[in-house]
């Protein structure tokens, strides 16, 4: 279960708990079905209440990224917590034209 | 060399066992008194070689995957992970950063590199046919 949120043209999807290689396979499959619905100019990705994530979700958030742009809109992330900075920073997606 | 403390657990090589093998070493590692940022990367190197195991080593069907952790009493701990996998033919191009053998489950390629910022020393022994392992260590400084 994953809430979201669409208004003004853009989808955000409220992420939580633990995202790794388990849990991945799910949450795209949710967020994917979303945007293929509403085909929002933007998709907001919210990791707020994100407890813990390895690159699984560095694989998530370069695979939404590709799956918004096919449909011609952008990716932001945001409300990233501290412990998850290291490996978004490390990953370089902001350098490939995420936003955050 | 004496250690302060061992463990050694195996579990199928099923997905839902990545959140298991990181609860088991976040309370192995409790005893050093890491700092949250320290036990962070613990976890997430964790994770991502029994991910490795699971998604690359065993492929489509469910092996062991190894794990034996120590604690120095220089307040080291070591890590060993290991699959009875396909093994890796060419481990320096494997650990190329956004290097990945499965795109199609959108794996990023990004293990070996997060292993090797988040770890003091990772160590990687492959035989194709035969397996991989993986030994992590980090010094536990727990200064806050």
């Amino acid at each position: 279960m994953i809430k979201t949120d669409y208004k003004n043209n853009i989808l955000t999807v409220y992420l939580s708990g633990e995202i790794d290689h388990n849990r991945a396979a799910d949450i795209r499959a949710s967020i994917d079905s979303r945007i293929n619905s509403i085909r929002p100019k933007r998709l907001e990705l919210d990791f707020s209440k994100v407890s813990f994530m390895d690159s699984s979700g560095i694989g998530l958030i370069m695979g939404r990224y590709r799956a918004v742009g096919l449909i011609g809109g952008d990716l932001k992330i945001k409300n990233i917590p501290e412990n998850l900075s290291r490996i978004i920073e490390l990953s370089g997606v902001t350098s490939l034209g995420v936003l955050r | 060399m004496n250690y302060l403390n061992e463990m050694h657990i195996k579990f199928p090589g099923k997905s839902v066992n990545e959140a298991f093998a990181r609860s088991v070493i976040s309370a192995f590692v409790l005893e050093l008194d890491p700092t949250i940022a320290e036990l962070a990367d613990i976890k997430t190197a964790v994770s991502e070689a029994v991910t490795n195991c699971i998604v690359h080593g065993y492929r489509r069907e469910i092996g062991m995957v190894y794990i034996d952790a120590k604690i120095t009493e220089d307040k080291r701990v070591i890590i060993k992970i290991r699959d009875k996998g396909i093994g890796i033919e060419d481990i320096k191009k494997a650990m190329q950063p956004l290097f990945t053998t499965a795109e199609e489950e959108e794996r990023a390629g990004l293990g070996f590199a997060v292993m090797q910022s988040f770890m003091d020393k990772v160590k990687v022994s492959s035989t194709v046919g035969k397996g991989t392992s993986v030994t992590l260590e980090k010094l536990i400084v727990s200064v806050r």
